[in-house]
């Protein structure tokens, strides 16, 4: 018992307060999926599925989804690798500015996205001489996700400190084999936690791809950008968005399977 | 590591010099002609100025809105809730964030609109700042509930045991035991509030009435208007507000538990 | 939708370029000395560089290139019963490729690189097409539908040069006045009702969110302040601006949210978050459909709006294909889709046989009064479009700062 029965009480009542707030927006999404006005009235003036066989049949959302899957896959696979590198360089290895580094990987996420935007447009266009496209829109996303990559490896190495690497290193293993064979099996589950957030954010990046991806890509959120603003479109947006609601609780559920309880924490970032 | 260097690192020095530059009278093509117009125009303009005031008010009272809402449900989950709760809260705290910014963004709308479902029981403000704040807390909420959650997570039960067996009240607890572990925490949850609303520019379009932020202008600027230098010397604005507000947190070991 | 619409008009586009007839190398010196004279130089008085046009055609060559505004080349993959690619894949053997772009700057770098055949070009990206030779002229003898298309809408000073045509007019649109019926009485029957007498309506005016938004203001100063010596509402000097700036300043105050989409425009007038303002008509029709007691029409002292041209490219390897799109697109069918896809008048009279019932009278297709009230969509520049050359003119980074400044 840590809590005293009013203050638990309490609690409970504002997560239920705090809870309602998250989820009655949402539930205004699903319903709107259903209403009959294109747009949006309010009461709903009768309900329908029309939108949701228009949406399955949607081409565009479609291809939409993969793109925003492929982007966000990639994305992160470089996020990953880059971002575990990171972690162990800047664990392991005491140097000179080591703080301003770490600083400098939190940078893109903690300057806002327009700035972000711009600025990696202004480079790709006029520093490098790239057309906008694939390419830039990926490395974009990279830039940013690597940082959550990054935080969740890091903690994890401060947690589990250098005792198992050193007695692996002793018992003759090279540095390869023990990262491949130590180090990694112990951060697994952080990099899962990181994968999953870094995945999520490239997922759902808006202004960031608005700036950085050109005019022949188009991710899901441009999708949803382009044709929320179409009277006849705007309830098949509402479609996908519930269907994503749904669908989003299955990654995160197999994650928290994989990562157990105790990474919860860690998958929670 | 020389891909934060080079790639970020570069693209932000080379915005920051654009912005010393200017766009020639026929427009979209920049002179490289070193200036500092654009900075003049920015500070003594009068309008640039009402806009960064609004608009770092508008990222604090968002920031604290959701510190506030996000504690009590961040105790809860890490030190209530049974584990199998915790888990189901973790994922309903999670999911919003996969539902899209703009459909959500929306749906408040609809929430606000004259006859909407706030307006129906008589408590919508209407569009403007009030529902800009309330839409963009709502939408930054899970990235300030989840670092708090995972800080008071680590804060050990026992300890607020133990402060209670001591004969501490709740009040006492919570001041000299979750507050301490809290505060690092939600002020890294605040870094992810404070810049994500200092860089936005849709939502306040969505609900924001006739008002504009920081984000419009630079948007504004940059894809309406065609003048990167222009756009680039306003985007020094938040930049400059989140590194003294990082520099300012530094010692609150909040970056380390980003 | 939005993002054409807004981009549109949203852009750098230098019109002086296509006016002087020289390339951006102009702007790379001083910037007044490839276009210090434009005034003699104008519409008219430039000679469009020599390109060979297409005298016969041959067989289709299998494939093409489009570049779009979104919503013009519709293929079915936004919404399966909208498509009028794929009949005319089917029908001509040419492939189609289509890229979308989003403003006009981007069309023309675009088009200068020569990878596409046609290209839907606007106002203010036409004649710099034309001046930079990018396009051909377009044999329109070659084109059966063109016959079809509006009098009023061929050889303009935005789609030909000294009677020969560029291209072929697609559909054009007017920016109009909508008010709430029950809300707003008397009815309004000027511009005014947005501006002097907005007050009557605080906190309910609406105006779209866009630098371009001034020319409207340019224009209701054009007819009721003449001593300012506003001729075209896209060539404003340093006071013009102010003034109109002035004006824009006090309907801010009354104004109660600017639209940039028709969704926005739509859900507010029909919840009455807005009751009177700017607007499309198919955000009107919308509206009205959805139950909304809404009218809008086209004030006497006329209005802002917007007219594109499909040209060509001088550089394509499928000028049969091409001309077959240019022939397919303003075919009665495919006009007719299109303009009630994408909301506007389509430009060929016999679309308006295929349209659903009361569209072309709604959008008021062929009425040439109606269109002769349009002031479309030109981009600001240096050079005053009016052809003063005492004075220079505002461009559009000038109104992009004072819109920011308007809205405060």
């Amino acid at each position: 018992m840590t809590f005293s029965g009013p203050t638990r009480a309490l609690l409970r009542l504002f997560t239920a307060l705090v809870l309602l707030f998250v989820y009655a927006p949402l539930a205004l999404v699903v319903l709107n999926s259903f209403n009959t006005s294109r747009t949006f009235e309010w009461p709903p003036p009768g309900l329908t599925t029309r939108w949701w066989s228009a949406a399955l049949e949607s081409d565009g959302a479609r291809n939409a989804i993969v793109v925003s899957l492929e982007v966000a896959l990639i994305a992160t696979a470089i996020a990953l690798v880059l971002g575990t590198m990171a972690a162990l360089a800047l664990q392991r290895f005491r140097f000179f500015g080591r703080d301003t580094v770490s600083l400098l990987i939190i940078l893109p996420i903690a300057l806002p996205g327009v700035v972000t935007g711009i600025a990696l447009a202004n480079a790709f266009l006029t520093m490098f001489g790239i057309q906008l496209g694939m390419l830039t829109l990926v490395v974009s996303h990279a830039t940013f996700c690597i940082v959550t990559v990054f935080n969740n490896a890091i903690a994890r190495l401060r947690r589990l400190g250098g005792n198992l690497e050193e007695a692996s290193m002793d018992l003759g293993a090279g540095t390869f084999r023990t990262f491949w064979s130590v180090t990694l099996p112990m951060m697994r589950s952080a990099l899962l936690a990181g994968g999953l957030l870094s995945f999520a954010l490239s997922f759902d990046e808006i202004i960031v791809t608005t700036f950085t991806a050109g005019q022949g890509i188009q991710t899901l959120p441009i999708w949803i950008y382009q044709n929320l603003f179409r009277p006849n479109q705007a309830p098949v947006v509402n479609v996908v968005a519930a269907a994503l609601i749904v669908l989003s609780v299955v990654p995160i559920w197999i994650s928290q399977k994989l990562a157990g309880t105790d990474e919860s924490v860690a998958a929670a970032r | 590591m020389l891909w934060l260097g080079v790639l970020y690192l570069g693209s932000l020095a080379a915005l920051f010099i654009t912005s010393l530059w200017s766009v020639d009278a026929f427009g979209g093509n920049i002179e490289r002609i070193w200036n500092l117009d654009n900075y003049r125009d920015l500070f003594t303009i009068e309008v640039y100025r009402t806009i960064t005031v609004r608009t770092l008010l508008i990222a604090a009272l968002v920031t604290v809105i959701d510190a506030l809402l996000a504690f009590p449900i961040a105790l809860y989950m890490a030190k209530v809730a049974s584990p199998r709760l915790q888990r189901i809260l973790v994922i309903a705290v999670l999911t919003p964030l996969w539902a899209s910014y703009l459909v959500k963004a929306y749906a408040w709308r609809g929430m606000f609109a004259s006859g909407g479902p706030l307006d129906s029981v008589g408590i919508s403000p209407g569009y403007g700042l009030a529902a800009t704040v309330l839409t963009l807390s709502y939408l930054w909420l899970p990235y300030m509930i989840l670092p708090m959650y995972a800080g008071l997570e680590r804060l050990p039960s026992s300890l607020i045991e133990a402060s209670a067996d001591l004969g501490a009240g709740t009040g006492t607890t919570m001041r000299r035991v979750v507050l301490p572990v809290l505060f690092p925490a939600a002020v890294a949850g605040s870094i992810f509030t404070f810049s994500l609303t200092l860089g936005d520019y849709i939502a306040v379009k969505i609900v924001g009435g006739a008002n504009q932020m920081l984000g419009n202008v630079v948007y504004d600027s940059f894809l309406t208007g065609n003048n990167l230098p222009f756009a680039a010397a306003v985007a020094t604005i938040p930049v400059a507000a989140m590194l003294v507000y990082l520099a300012a947190v530094r010692r609150t070991g909040a970056l380390d538990s980003l | 939708m939005r993002r054409t619409t807004m981009a549109r008009v949203a852009t750098g586009a230098v019109l002086a370029l296509a006016l002087v007839g020289c390339g951006t190398s102009s702007g790379d010196d001083d910037g007044g000395g490839g276009g210090g004279n434009t005034g003699s130089e104008e519409q008219g008085g430039f000679t469009a560089p020599d390109i060979p046009m297409a005298e016969s055609l041959g067989d289709n060559e299998g494939s093409l290139s489009v570049l779009a505004w979104p919503g013009y080349a519709e293929d079915g993959s936004t919404d399966k019963s909208v498509d009028w690619v794929t009949p005319f894949e089917k029908e001509t053997g040419c492939q189609v490729e289509v890229k979308y772009f989003g403003t006009s700057d981007e069309a023309v770098s675009l088009m200068k690189s020569g990878q596409y055949d046609v290209v839907s070009a606007s106002g203010d990206a036409s004649l710099r097409l034309i001046a930079g030779g990018d396009v051909a002229p377009v044999n329109t003898d070659l084109i059966d539908n063109y016959a079809d298309v509006w009098p009023f809408l061929k050889d303009r000073d935005w789609n030909s040069v000294g009677g020969q045509m560029y291209g072929v007019p697609h559909g054009y649109g007017a920016n109009l006045l909508m008010y709430n019926t029950d809300v707003v009485d008397p009815a309004p029957t000027s511009w005014s009702a947005v501006f002097d007498d907005a007050g009557t309506y605080s906190g309910k005016v609406t105006a779209y969110d866009s630098p371009i938004y001034i020319a409207d203001a340019a224009l209701y100063l054009m007819n009721t302040q003449p001593d300012l010596g506003i001729k075209d509402p896209y060539a404003l000097d340093a006071d013009q601006l102010a003034a109109a700036v002035d004006l824009l300043k006090a309907q801010r105050d009354n104004v109660g949210e600017y639209w940039s989409d028709y969704l926005k425009e739509t859900q507010a007038f029909k919840t009455g978050d807005s009751v009177v303002g700017t607007t499309w008509q198919v955000i009107a029709n919308l509206a009205q459909s959805e139950g909304a007691k809404v009218e809008a029409f086209l004030p006497d002292e006329g209005s802002t709006g917007w007219s594109d041209t499909w040209m060509v490219s001088s550089k394509t390897e499928h000028p049969n294909c091409a001309y077959a799109w240019m022939n397919h697109i303003i075919s009665p069918e495919a006009n007719a889709a299109v303009a009630e896809w994408f909301g506007e008048a389509p430009a060929n009279e016999k679309a308006c046989d295929l349209t659903s019932k009361g569209f072309c009278e709604s959008y008021h297709a062929g009425d040439e009064a109606y269109a002769e009230k349009i002031h479309y969509w030109t981009t600001p520049i240096e050079q005053c479009l009016d052809g003063r050359t005492d004075v220079t003119c505002t461009t559009y980074q000038d109104w992009t700062q004072a819109w920011t400044e308007i809205k405060g």
